[in-house]
């Protein structure tokens, strides 16, 4: 152990604290504003720790009547449209990968490159000429907007990995092309699955644009129930806060959970929706 | 698999044709996905077109008037502050992550304790909820009671009134997009490092070059493809940017944070005008284009330079 080594190894440590630390003090600053009363979140200098802990906040947020409509109201849309996406864009990935047809991707690109906003004045006429506004229909619909791409572009990127010659085989054998699909190629992706699952459900679960236009009374996700929030009670720091960590809980677990997947799939993609 | 390499020629070559033989037999794969992809990208799209050749607002009959909604947009001046502001964040929006999410990677391209953990967190904002944190930067900026002017004095500065001072709420506006979004630059740099060969640290170290000389003269430009990937992504996300603005400004003080996509909402969703709404969506995608295509003529220009240098 060198001076020269230890002094790296504390340069190294301090950098990483230094890039880290925005962060962390982040979270840790909303999840301190969600347990302070008033009186604690309105006082200056700010109070970091509270000398009453307010776990009201929290149990106001999941008593309110309509937590849990929201709630579930996000948990179907994030489900019907990550679903539906696996169910139509696994094989569809894998389709494109065996045809080699890679000019396919231009529609992916264009849907990754056009604002949300522009997807939503022709099919909220369009719910409105059916009457499905006031569902949860338009939105499951407006989110594969989201998840489908997302689906595709990652399933193609695993199918091109994954070798030709077990399939090639199974053909030989008598297999048909479903079959193939079904038990050879599917089960060997399923790391691949796993990623595309995973950030289909965070970029549908976090979308906000769809929903301020679509949703009504009954049909906000919780994004959308959090917005309306702020408009109606500007000076509750705590319980506003308290259900913005409530909202955003579940994809953070997941993000530090699935870290590795996550990973994998944003550095291939790069994808990102609405 | 060595028994693969040992067959004849004309086996390998039969194989070879097999696989170059694409059977259209994989179509019905697709087909489920080609039906979602034309309901709910390619049907807006054709539609938008349309519409924005009408003069279209809910409840009053349709009429059809040519480009008049194109002409529209240079003589509207609100229409013409968006694409100045669209413009003035976007620019901050891709350098700002591009810097500090380059650093970062340099930083968990080293080996270290809990790296994996740390990556996790780090990634966070990213990931999160952008309507959630875009409330909790909300109270932070509020100028009497938020934590970040109590930061600013705590260092000697003056507070500050963020985003509720036309001038300076932009910039903020760009500090939680930076925080947001340095972390994806990060991801793509850092798969960029891996790719990067040992031998010219290597040679590097022999030749005695510093930390910095190293950065600039052999890591820069092997990850230059994909800080310009990042850029590009960085670009098209930071113009399109809506949720932070949005939930954080609604585009206020004033108009002073209307980008594009914020007014777009506004004539589209407040006023109800659908046909200058979707004029809007299709010139703001075709800038989106252009803005890409100057990237790559920027990327081909430089690429060429620095061949005729090195060649000179």
């Amino acid at each position: 152990m060198n001076p020269r080594y230890i002094l790296g190894r504390i340069g190294l440590w301090l950098s990483v604290f230094v890039i880290v630390s925005p962060a962390i003090l982040f979270f840790l600053w909303m999840a301190s504003l969600s347990l302070k009363f008033e009186i604690d979140n309105a006082s200056y200098p700010p109070v970091f720790f509270p000398e009453h802990v307010a776990w009201k906040n929290y149990a106001d947020v999941f008593a309110s009547n309509r937590f849990l409509t929201y709630f579930t109201n996000s948990l179907v849309v994030t489900g019907c449209a990550t679903g539906l996406a696996m169910l139509v864009g696994v094989p569809a990935g894998y389709g494109i990968a065996r045809m080699a047809a890679h000019k396919s991707a231009i529609v992916i690109l264009i849907a990754r490159i056009t604002p949300g906003l522009s997807y939503l004045i022709p099919l909220f006429l369009l719910f409105q000429w059916l009457g499905l506004l006031g569902t949860l229909v338009p939105q499951i619909i407006i989110h594969l907007v989201v998840t489908v791409p997302i689906v595709i572009w990652i399933m193609i990127g695993y199918f091109e990995t994954t070798p030709l010659e077990l399939e090639e085989a199974a053909l030989i054998d008598g297999a048909t092309r479903w079959q193939v699909f079904r038990h050879v190629a599917l089960p060997i992706a399923r790391p691949g699955l796993a990623v595309a699952f995973i950030l289909a459900v965070i970029f549908s679960w976090n979308n906000f644009v769809f929903g301020i236009v679509l949703a009504g009374r009954e049909t906000r996700t919780l994004p959308v129930a959090v917005y309306n929030m702020i408009s109606f009670d500007q000076l509750s720091w705590g319980p506003l806060a308290a259900a913005a960590l409530i909202v955003t809980a579940p994809v953070l677990l997941l993000t530090v959970l699935a870290q590795r997947q996550i990973v994998a799939g944003l550095t291939a993609g790069a994808v990102k929706g609405g | 698999m060595s028994s693969v390499t040992q067959v004849s020629p004309v086996a390998a070559e039969e194989a070879a044709a097999a696989r170059e033989w694409r059977p259209p037999s994989y179509w019905p794969f697709v087909i489920p996905a080609l039906v979602v992809v034309l309901a709910v990208i390619i049907f807006p799209w054709v539609f938008t077109i349309w519409m924005s050749l009408q003069e279209w607002k809910v409840g009053s009959p349709t009429v059809f008037v040519g480009l008049a909604n194109y002409l529209r947009l240079p003589t509207d001046p609100r229409f013409v502050e968006a694409v100045g502001h669209t413009l003035s964040y976007t620019a901050l929006s891709v350098l700002l992550p591009l810097v500090f999410g380059t650093l970062a990677a340099v930083v968990f391209h080293q080996k270290f304790a809990a790296r994996g953990f740390l990556r996790g967190i780090f990634i966070m904002p990213m990931m999160a909820t952008p309507v959630a944190i875009a409330l909790v930067w909300t109270m932070m900026f509020h100028p009497q009671l938020g934590v970040l002017n109590y930061l600013l004095s705590l260092v000697g500065l003056p507070p500050q009134l963020w985003v509720f001072n036309p001038t300076t709420v932009i910039p903020s506006l760009v500090l939680v997009e930076t925080w947001q979004w340095t972390p994806l630059v990060m991801l793509i740099v850092l798969g960029g490092l891996a790719a990067i060969p040992t031998e010219p640290y290597e040679s590097a170290q022999i030749d005695g070059a510093n930390f910095w000389q190293v950065f600039r003269f052999i890591t820069l430009p092997l990850i230059m493809p994909f800080l310009f990937i990042a850029g590009m992504i960085r670009m098209i996300d930071a113009v399109k940017s809506f949720d932070i603005i949005f939930a954080i400004t609604q585009g206020g003080p004033g108009s002073a944070s209307e980008t594009i996509n914020v007014y777009l909402y506004s004539v589209a969703f407040v006023y109800y005008d659908l046909g200058y709404g979707s004029a809007i969506a299709v010139v703001f995608f075709l800038l989106i284009v252009a803005l890409a295509a100057l990237l790559l003529y920027l990327r081909k220009r430089l690429l060429w330079t620095s061949q005729l240098g090195s060649e000179a």
